[in-house]
């Protein structure tokens, strides 16, 4: 199939790579909405004590009133602020939510390229255990992980991590066995560049948006498996987060009680984070497969080609 | 005689934001009824976006924007999807560059074959798989192979099971784009022959694809070179062979071994010579046209 | 056979890795196991309860590995000791009375999200750039980052507790006896309309996203444009053509995620107080009922093994060229 003369292509597709990543991100609109929910996310988490300087469990007179100038999303049955209850949620929410993220990321970078690299036994191994930890069922083993491990914020992430890595190992590892078939990790191997070197500085490198979309799937994964924990009250009973606020309201009875302000906005809140990070990763994946990119013009698929009258000069250049 | 297909001034871009490319530029020739016109040319150089234009296959950063394709004098670009849905392999069939991945890997091949006779002709599904059975023999593959996968036969049977394809129909053209690039030599030369050999049955004009400058002499009658989306020599094979008259032709042909003769030295087209402003062909007489090849034609950049 | 065989010797690996992994978790806290867990059950336990626990935390004494096979054993049968929160009926029981429910409300939930989705997507892909293509994903991938139990919350605030169409909590009225007559299941139907609804909402966008972008991959196959250049019907090569090979993904997609989607009803089921094993595991949750909590944990990984086993042999019969290799 005949395509426009090819763009020149360099010897090996090395450097840049993130950084061209970066700007064609900044071209993109859902990018740019997703990057503009988040940002305004993570600034009111950094401004919550700002905005609400007292503790926000505390227990206050007069419970689930809704709405009002006073209190803008009402409070809950015990009469704490709702708003504040949310900002301050926004904290813990993503903080773990990222940290997981992040650190499941970093163990399936790591499963990813040994597989890669060593290959044979040590990749049957690590690939066997990613796919097994890949089946188990995430929020059962959440459930028993968390039950028997001493209660706390940590276990809340170690416990993340341990459900969450697999599934960043298992995209990671055939990536990164992909780039290891090409012709310049051979020529890096036969001129002797050491193991970690061709790891880190020939591998990584160019899988930079895989990482970067398994990473954001990680981050939104880590939230939502977070919340569910912490809704059926396995979470750390002294933060408040957006999981730990839907825990009270639902435990308090504000669905049947019709309260809506109470669960609305920690619910919300979860949903806009998740988009606005599955916004940057359709954008990630619309910038390495163009085909996904919207069309110029709605046409079927078995559209004939379209047979029109030259532009004007002007129009293309 | 009148040429079964006709192609004036045939220009295809690729539209996108920022630029488009011209796929073809205002390319012109036709097909006489029986004839083989071989088309020639680097890889992007535009001979399979003028075959895929011809059936009009592109898709949508692809459109035409000048020109005219008459197949029988009937003008292919202005026919309806429906018309031209059932035109395509009743009149023209087309041989894709790789069989590996033209037949659909979870459908039997009989299925596939039959598929042409239940669309064009309205025939049963029984009596569709008999014919599609036929075919196979036609091509030398045994019968019983239409309850097989694609993945099930070899590299050149899987080509000829296309080939089977493109010649249920007894179409008036075939394309065929790159038949055998992917085969090795041994199964390319019976691929050819194969297909000679139907076209000595059936009578078929062929507009054949190949970047293959010795395969398209011994197979062509006349053959068009192109270069940047422009059709910059066409002629008779005999006459380009004894005399290729423009710098990019002679290059192409120096570019590939001749089959038989004396050894010669190779050479191709020197590192960092483009040619520029390629002019419409003229008439050189005996039906040679080549693109005027002035110096103000050839650009010559010096590689740092 | 070969390539179901394989996969039935990995799911056998992987259950038995869940079998292990939950013998050694108690074990490898530190402290004496049974002193903590009754420390942080603060009701009462009778002697019978603690034996329990004992038994399922292996302070019955003797060399790990004796006890290692015993537990094996014993979760073989099918015998996961007896519930906490429900003494002293053991844990296998609760679980069979549960079981019947989240498959219902799973199953339900997971084939028209699949159906639907996969639809959804061919549709759009097919006609890229059309309102379906262009509208449908974004509100759906909008719809799809609220948390299961969430957008469940919501819609039983909506419909049931607001609107009052539908049935708050339970499987079937108070009052009901199961049988299999009309009036039964029809009252069955209205309680698990609403769950099941939820939870296809939640889903869906996942389904259709796959399946649009390995349709538009699919569309650019050579296979494609020759089904077109043999003048075949739009329709034809839509589904005979791109949508039966786009189709491959996406069943072995059903494997993977059907771990996720069981996380995901479990959770509408506590929402709902849907009687299936995730409410059972709040219960157990909430009782600290280990023996249970580990219970439904292998029961249900046993089932996600054995549906994917079941989407093994779909995908056999779909792709000829595993059957041969």
């Amino acid at each position: 199939m005949a395509l426009p003369p090819p763009a020149p292509v360099s010897g090996r597709p090395r450097g840049r790579a993130s950084l061209r990543l970066i700007r064609s991100l900044a071209r993109n609109r859902k990018a740019v909405v997703g990057l503009a929910i988040l940002a305004v996310f993570v600034l009111l988490a950094l401004l919550a004590p700002a905005l609400y300087p007292e503790d926000p469990s505390r227990i206050g007179s007069g419970g689930a009133t809704p709405p009002s100038p006073e209190h803008w999303l009402g409070t809950t049955a015990k009469g704490q602020d709702v708003m504040a209850l949310t900002l301050w949620g926004a904290r813990s929410s993503l903080f773990v939510g990222v940290l997981a993220g992040v650190l499941a990321t970093i163990v399936g970078v790591v499963v990813g390229l040994t597989c890669a690299y060593f290959g044979k036994a040590v990749d049957e191994v690590l690939s066997l255990l990613t796919n097994v930890f890949l089946l188990l069922p995430g929020l059962p083993l959440l459930v028993i992980l968390a039950a028997f491990m001493p209660p706390g914020l940590g276990t809340v992430i170690i416990v993340l991590v341990i459900t969450g890595w697999a599934g960043s190992a298992r995209v990671l590892r055939s990536q990164s066995l992909s780039i290891r078939g090409k012709d310049y990790i051979a020529a890096a191997l036969v001129t002797g560049e050491r193991p970690l070197r061709i790891m880190l500085r020939e591998i990584l490198p160019n899988m930079a948006s895989i990482v970067m979309t398994t990473l954001l799937g990680s981050v939104i994964g880590a939230i939502g498996a977070q919340a569910g924990l912490e809704f059926l009250g396995l979470g750390d009973a002294n933060t408040i987060s957006w999981g730990t606020n839907l825990f009270w309201a639902s435990t308090d009875g504000a669905l049947m009680l019709g309260q809506w302000w109470i669960f609305i906005p920690s619910g919300l809140a979860i949903a806009l984070v998740a988009y606005a990070l599955a916004m940057c990763n359709y954008a990630v994946d619309e910038i390495t497969n163009p085909r996904l990119r919207k069309p110029r013009r709605a046409a079927s698929a078995t559209a004939p080609t379209a047979v029109q009258a030259a532009e004007p000069q002007g129009a293309h250049q | 005689m009148k040429p079964v297909l006709d192609i004036e001034e045939l220009t295809v871009e690729y539209v996108s934001d920022e630029r488009s490319v011209r796929g073809a530029d205002r390319v012109s020739f036709h097909i006489a009824p029986g004839e083989i016109l071989g088309l020639a040319g680097e890889s992007g150089s535009g001979k399979s976006t003028v075959a895929h234009s011809i059936m009009r296959l592109l898709k949508d950063p692809a459109r035409i924007t000048h020109g005219v394709i008459r197949f029988d004098g009937e003008d292919v670009l202005s026919m309806s999807a429906d018309e031209l849905r059932s035109w395509r392999w009743r009149e023209v069939a087309m041989v894709f560059q790789s069989a590996m991945n033209s037949l659909n890997p979870v459908m039997r091949i009989g299925d596939q074959l039959a598929d042409v006779f239940t669309t064009h002709e309205g025939l049963g599904k029984r009596e569709a798989l008999r014919r599609a059975a036929e075919l196979l023999e036609l091509v030398r593959i045994p019968a019983d192979r239409v309850n097989s996968y694609p993945h099930q036969l070899s590299g050149g049977q899987r080509q000829r099971v296309v080939i089977a394809m493109a010649s249920a129909l007894r179409p008036r053209l075939l394309i065929l784009d790159e038949p055998t690039t992917a085969l090795d030599v041994v199964v390319q030369q019976e691929i050819l022959a194969q297909i000679q050999e139907l076209q000595a049955e059936l009578g078929f004009a062929v507009l054949f694809i190949t970047h293959d400058m010795s395969l398209m002499l011994e197979m062509s009658d006349r053959i068009g070179v192109m270069y940047a989306g422009r059709l910059v020599e066409l002629a008779p094979a005999e006459a380009l062979r004894r005399r290729p008259l423009h710098p990019y032709t002679q290059a192409l042909m120096g570019a590939f071994p001749p089959i038989s003769g004396p050894r010669v030295k190779l050479t191709g087209l020197s590192e960092g010579v483009r040619f520029t402003e390629i002019g419409d062909l003229e008439d050189t007489g005996g039906g040679h046209f080549v693109a005027p090849t002035g110096s103000s034609h050839l650009e010559r950049e010096v590689l740092r | 056979m070969g390539f179901i065989l394989r996969r039935l010797g990995f799911y056998l690996i992987a259950f038995w890795a869940s079998i292990t992994l939950n013998f050694m978790l108690p074990r490898l806290m530190p402290g004496d196991p049974v002193t903590r867990m009754l420390s942080r059950s603060q009701q009462r336990l009778d002697p019978q309860q603690i034996e329990s626990l004992q038994r399922l935390l292996g302070v019955e004494g003797g060399p790990w590995w004796q006890e290692y096979f015993g537990y094996l054993g014993r979760v073989l049968t099918g015998d996961f000791g007896v519930s906490i929160s429900r003494f002293p009926t053991p844990v296998s029981d609760v679980i069979a009375a549960q079981l019947p429910w989240t498959l219902l409300l799973g199953g339900v939930s997971l084939v028209i999200a699949v159906i639907i989705g996969n639809l959804l997507g061919i549709l759009a892909a097919w006609r890229r750039g059309g309102i379906l293509d262009s509208v449908t994903p974004p509100l759906l991938v909008f719809i799809g980052s609220f948390p299961y139990f969430w957008l469940a919350m919501g819609a039983l605030y909506v419909f049931g507790v607001t609107l009052g169409w539908s049935p708050l909590r339970h499987a079937f009225s108070v009052g009901m006896t199961p049988s299999w007559d009309l009036a039964f299941i029809a009252d069955v139907a209205s309680h698990v309309l609403l769950p099941a609804l939820s939870i296809v909402l939640v889903s869906i966008g996942g389904w259709m996203l796959g399946m649009r972008n390995t349709m538009i991959t699919t569309n650019a196959e050579d296979y494609i444009l020759m089904a077109e250049a043999k003048g075949l019907r739009p329709r034809r090569i839509m589904f005979n053509y791109a949508a039966r090979n786009a189709l491959l993904p996406s069943v072995t997609n059903i494997g993977m995620s059907l771990g996720f989607i069981v996380g995901g009803a479990l959770l509408t089921e506590v929402v709902f107080a849907y009687p299936g094993v995730g409410y059972q595991l709040l219960a157990a949750v909430q009782g600290l009922d280990y023996p249970l909590m580990q219970g439904l944990f292998l029961t249900i990984t046993a089932a996600v093994l054995l549906a994917n086993l079941l989407v093994d042999l779909v995908y056999v019969r779909l792709d000829p060229r595993v059957r041969v290799s």
